[in-house]
């Protein structure tokens, strides 16, 4: 029995049933698509366009057509695949970490952010594997036997800890989200009324009935997947920040690299997942289930992250100067004041500064103020990422060779193009799977529901739940309602 | 072959785990019960046992681990030793990233496709189902019923007095 706290606000707000929870999910995926769920997939194909584009030109003519130079060889595309790998972190962090927790207010966002995790780990991959220049060659990266004889892969190479790293973030994350989805796909089937519809989600359902032997077995199979996936996520972001940190370049050959990218990584990823959540909740009327009270609440996890960066950039600084190291120290000087002083200031103020703001109440539970924070924050993070790479880089110990970057226009287009392939991914998503674990918030609903007024007043009128039948010898049943809004 | 089932319709968890309490204690076996969420509890009301995977989850990741162990220790140690500025060629330290992902890898897979197998789950484009109002807001509970037609009234009185809201019969083909 969980425990319901008097001062806890409700989790789940409007009076609603276990059928109305059925039925406000299901509603996006059985209605036709609406006009703006239209246009903003149009926007998102549009980029995906210029995405095939910029593959074609990099694959085609080579990694030539990017903006890279002798010195500055890694640059956007490294940032972006740190940043969206970046992106995704925030979703294991909601349906693992916090499953393990017992934050039941994971249950309304688990679903969609664990949908953007591996949106965004696909966006990622891209960037390491166009990188290669002949990506049809990419599965070299696998330990597999050459035909020269049995030359393996390099095992002591942080890049391939990366490619065992991200490959299995990738599928055990989607393996977590589809296990997630069948009791849902199994409500959707049991209302489907097309044909078509019927036979998808019947294939989708994997034939779930929802007995007590099987939940009983998904809710041990979730918190072992919850189990691995914890340490898992911490997994990935220390290793892709080892590509750095055991390199020798100044300004990368930090220990505290892999804390620093894993706080780093939750903190973008917790941007981007109140950037989607505010927008969903809106364009598919889910005000009910994603509350101001989770908007706070994601708010303060960003806040708390955001400072463990904040604390983070100022060690590295400290620890330059403690060293004594002559080109560690300039590598920072060269940061902060060097000709990239611009994009050093943007990480600052956007990472260090902003999330500063969510101490007062007010942002905390404001929607556009929040959804300002969380764009600046992406923002912010995604700099990071290129301060780290570029100024670190572009002038190295010969300075004959220091050099600056411009991205070209593919680079650019890549980069955009990424972002068409993920909302694309996303809309999609949306349309066609249920947006929030129904089944995870049915279990909920009995312990935090209030019985406020519905903002959607074709609701209204079977708002109440229905009464109970009279039964005896069994205890009084009805749940007693503990909030504040009675 | 054709069964025939007494469904039992409930509208409440809390009124359901007692129903199952109740049920079982007159006598009667309960076949499943379907509800739309796990039900907390209805593991002991049923008698369903513990279930054994998180063992197996141990085993899947040990697999996993010592796979990723020998993989690499025989890869860089005895099949193509590479001199890399005279380091030692079976690096454990270095091991360990690929060594911990693996274990997770075959963990997590591992345990999903024992899930599915044991749970008789696999995509399929007919699903028959018991109640459909099951997966969204009822809770079933189903008991075979055998060739005697007084079985499914004295059943339906002790649903109905146990808290069901309605008590239906349903033929269920299995193979």
């Amino acid at each position: 029995m969980q425990h319901v706290s008097a001062v806890r606000e409700p989790l789940v707000t409007g009076g609603k049933t276990l059928h109305d929870v059925t039925q406000d999910i299901c509603y996006q995926v059985e209605a036709k698509p609406n006009i703006r769920w239209m246009a903003a997939l149009s926007v998102a194909l549009f980029f995906l366009g210029v995405f095939f584009y910029s593959v074609y030109r990099t694959v085609w003519y080579g990694i030539g057509e990017w903006g890279l130079n002798k010195t500055v060889n890694w640059a956007w595309d490294i940032t972006n695949f740190v940043w969206w790998v970046g992106i995704g972190h925030a979703g294991t962090l909601i349906s693992a970490v916090l499953l393990l927790f017992r934050q039941k207010w994971r249950s309304s966002i688990n679903r969609a952010a664990e949908a953007m995790t591996i949106f965004a780990v696909i966006c990622a991959a891209m960037f390491p594997v166009l990188h290669m220049g002949r990506p049809w060659l990419a599965f070299w990266v696998f330990p597999l036997q050459n035909t020269y004889g049995s030359l393996w892969a390099n095992f002591n190479s942080p890049l391939l800890w990366d490619v065992f790293a991200i490959s299995t973030y990738f599928t055990v994350s989607l393996v977590f989200w589809y296990i997630g989805l069948i009791p849902d796909f199994a409500t959707i089937r049991d209302r489907a009324k097309g044909t078509i519809a019927k036979f998808s989600y019947s294939m989708l359902s994997f034939g779930w009935k929802g007995s007590a032997k099987a939940w009983s077995r998904y809710e041990t199979v979730s918190l072992i997947l919850a189990g691995v996936s914890t340490p898992l996520v911490l997994s990935v972001h220390t290793i892709v920040s080892m590509d750095f940190a055991t390199s020798i370049v100044p300004g990368w050959h930090t220990t505290i690299f892999p804390p620093y990218f894993v706080a780093g990584a939750i903190f973008s990823g917790f941007a981007m997942v109140l950037t989607l959540m505010l927008i969903t909740r809106v364009v598919f009327r889910l005000e009910d289930y994603i509350t101001l009270e989770h908007i706070a609440l994601m708010n303060k996890i960003m806040m708390v992250t955001g400072s463990i960066v904040g604390v983070a950039y100022i060690t590295e600084f400290f620890i330059a100067w403690y060293s004594q190291v002559e080109f560690e120290q300039y590598a920072f000087i060269n940061r902060a004041t060097g000709p990239y002083w611009w994009a050093y200031a943007a990480m600052m103020t956007c990472n260090v500064i902003t999330p500063q703001l969510v101490w007062i109440r007010r942002v905390r539970y404001s929607i556009p103020l929040t959804f300002v924070l969380s764009i600046i924050v992406n923002i912010g993070m995604w700099f990071e990422r290129f301060v780290i790479i570029v100024t670190s880089l572009h002038r190295d110990y010969l300075p004959s060779s220091w050099a600056m970057f411009s991205p070209s226009i593919i680079d650019i287009g890549l980069y955009l193009g990424t972002l068409g392939l993920f909302f694309t991914l996303f809309l999609l998503f949306a349309k066609f799977f249920p947006v929030i674990n129904m089944a995870e918030v049915k279990t909920i609903l009995k312990y935090t529901v209030d019985n406020g007024p519905t903002y959607n007043p074709k609701k209204a009128a079977h708002a109440a739940p229905a009464p109970q039948p009279a039964i005896h010898g069994a205890p009084a049943s009805a749940p007693v309602n503990y909030n504040k809004h009675d | 072959m054709t069964k025939r089932y007494a469904l039992g319709i409930f509208e409440d968890e809390d009124v359901l785990l007692h129903a199952v309490e109740n049920v079982r204690a007159a006598g009667v076996k309960i076949h499943d019960v379907f509800s739309p969420y796990p039900v907390h509890g209805i593991d002991d009301a049923l008698g369903i046992e513990r279930s054994r995977l998180p063992i197996a989850a141990f085993f899947f990741g040990m697999t996993g681990l010592a796979f990723a162990l020998w993989m690499q220790i025989y890869m860089l140690g005895f099949d193509w030793p590479m001199n890399i500025g005279g380091k030692p060629h079976i690096a454990l330290p270095a091991f360990i990233p690929v060594a911990f992902e693996l274990t997770v890898f075959f963990t997590c897979h591992g345990m999903a496709l024992t899930f599915f197998t044991i749970t008789g789950l696999y995509p399929r484009p007919k699903v028959p189902v018991m109640d459909v109002r099951a997966t969204d807001d009822k809770f079933v509970m189903a008991i075979e019923l055998d060739e005697t037609s007084s079985q499914f009234s004295r059943l339906t009185q002790l649903l109905r007095d146990n808290g069901a809201s309605e008590v239906n019969q349903k033929e269920m083909t299995t193979k």
